[in-house]
């Protein structure tokens, strides 16, 4: 609740990827796997490794990426049945009843998170709604052997992604999409 | 110090997303084709009858309305095609989903069959409607012919109607790719204008295949060159956009400006389906030349062929891959 007006706050999950702790182990998507019955061949989450500049001077970023969860979703503003919709703290899920399959969605974003699971649905990653529901934390960041990745509510200045995201210089990936994605990496 | 991109290992290796984008192949070519060939007949068909104001004299404009139907109804077998999960084809009609020109583009569909239906009626001569009336079972042969005389007593209406449903009909599917940023070569506000104008070319083009009275084959070229004249314009306007825009236009004008669609484009699109045959069209209305089958296969193919590189070019073109 806010002090001043009283009015209750609305959720804003969003999560930070500290750049200087990611090694780029994968365990992350190994643990996105095990808890989603991700098909093989197929990843919700995955892992960058960009190298810049002329050796000997080099600068390496490791990015452990997946779905942004956008405020602006354009997978939402495309999905012509309403299969994609944002959930409880800004999550963009997909009802898989509803998916026909169009692809619209994969198509619509910018980060190119969705896949086509076997079954026919659309797929990407939930930040792991279920498991947050009841207290938990997204199975990503459960595993992260560094500490890489931290989860919460951007919308309470008491939580840490809210804490780092004041902190830390920060990016996101392709702002220039208009999307306003919610996974912000730390620099 | 010195930033550039060297190197990048991308750990996602999703079928269909990587290495670049796969989604929608020649199900949806062939859909965007057949409804944008669709909504020129539409536009044409019925534009012909509101400049005449009396049903068309060639036989094959009379019944061009059913036979759109039917090109279109093969249009939507090829979109279901595509679908990952097509036994939930039916949520389209579900909800109407405002800011989703798919959504918009589902509900026109079904807009279009009962325009076309009624154009059709407008068409016919009594003896076309006969033989439409003597293939129905006979419980709804009454409420045909209620429906024709409603349909006379509505023409301008009903050729409105048929009108914008075939205006709207060619602008959504390309305001479908347009309004998606996310696809760099798709991100222009022309792409919807430029199929319509292409769908109106290519309509006129099919129409020009077949045995048509002399006066009205004169007005379909006539229309069919200010159509391809139009699509260039809006093709050397959606180029310059590209080219004079921000990085991610100017990647998206790089694959048609000396990239990997540059050669297929503008020889087979612009060239050979666009220039030659308005070239041709005039050489014929100068010199009196008997009409030759030339020019409309050569817009069928270079409309066929707009859609199938902005289809792949969009496609393969992502902000991953700028720098």
């Amino acid at each position: 609740m806010s002090s001043v007006t009283g009015a209750k706050r609305q959720r804003r999950y969003a999560m930070t990827v500290d750049t200087r702790l990611c090694v780029g182990c994968k365990a992350c998507v190994l643990a996105c796997k095990a808890e989603n019955a991700v098909p093989d061949g197929l990843c919700r989450d995955w892992v960058v490794e960009e190298t810049r500049g002329e050796f000997p001077a080099l600068s390496m970023e490791i990015r452990s990426e997946r779905c942004n969860h956008c405020t602006e979703a354009p997978c939402v503003a495309n999905c012509p049945t309403g299969a994609s919709h944002v959930n409880e703290g800004g999550a963009v899920l997909v009802t898989h009843y509803k998916c026909s399959g169009c692809k619209a969605c994969i198509a619509a974003c910018p980060y190119e998170a969705r896949f086509v699971h076997p079954d026919g649905y659309v797929d990407k990653c939930t930040f792991c709604l279920h498991r947050v529901k009841k207290g938990g934390q997204p199975a990503c960041v459960s595993i992260c052997p560094t500490a890489t990745l931290t989860f919460g509510d951007a919308n309470d200045p008491a939580s840490a992604v809210s804490s780092q995201l004041a902190s830390r210089r920060s990016k996101v990936l392709h702002p220039e999409s208009g999307a306003d994605p919610n996974l912000h990496f730390l620099l | 110090m010195n930033t550039q991109l060297l190197e990048t290992v991308h750990g996602r290796s999703n079928h269909l997303v990587d290495p670049t984008l796969s989604i929608w192949g020649w199900q949806i070519v062939l859909y965007l084709f057949l409804g944008g060939l669709v909504a020129g007949i539409l536009v044409l068909a019925a534009g012909l009858q509101l400049k005449e104001g009396r049903r068309p004299l060639s036989a094959v404009l009379r019944w061009a309305p059913l036979s759109a139907l039917g090109l279109l109804s093969l249009g939507m077998f090829f979109l279901w095609l595509d679908l990952e999960h097509p036994f939930f084809a039916f949520r389209f009609y579900m909800l109407f989903h405002l800011t989703s020109p798919m959504s918009w583009g589902a509900w026109i569909l079904l807009l279009v069959y009962p325009a076309g239906i009624l154009l059709a009626l407008t068409s016919l001569t009594e003896g076309e409607r006969g033989l439409v009336s003597g293939r129905l079972p006979a419980s709804l042969r009454g409420g045909f012919s209620s429906l024709a005389a409603w349909a006379d007593a509505s023409r301008r209406p009903i050729l409105l109607t048929a009108a914008f449903s075939g205006v709207a009909l060619g602008l959504y599917t390309g305001l479908l790719l347009g309004t998606m940023p996310a696809r760099l070569a798709w991100n222009s506000a022309l792409l919807g204008p430029l199929f319509l104008a292409s769908g109106t070319s290519t309509g006129a083009a099919f129409l020009l295949l077949f045995a048509l009275d002399a006066g009205e084959r004169k007005t379909l070229m006539t229309w069919d060159a200010a159509a391809i004249g139009t699509e260039l314009a809006l093709i050397a306007l959606m180029v310059l956009g590209f080219a004079t825009g921000p990085e991610p236009a100017r990647f998206a004008a790089g694959l048609l400006l000396g990239g990997k669609y540059t050669a297929v484009f503008w020889s087979v699109v612009v060239v050979a389906g666009l220039l030659v045959p308005l070239g041709l069209e005039a050489i014929e209305a100068r010199r009196h030349l008997p009409f030759t089958l030339l020019i409309p296969l050569l817009v069928l193919a270079g409309g066929l062929a707009l859609r199938w590189i902005l289809l792949a070019a969009g496609q393969e073109s992502a902000f991953r891959l700028l720098s």
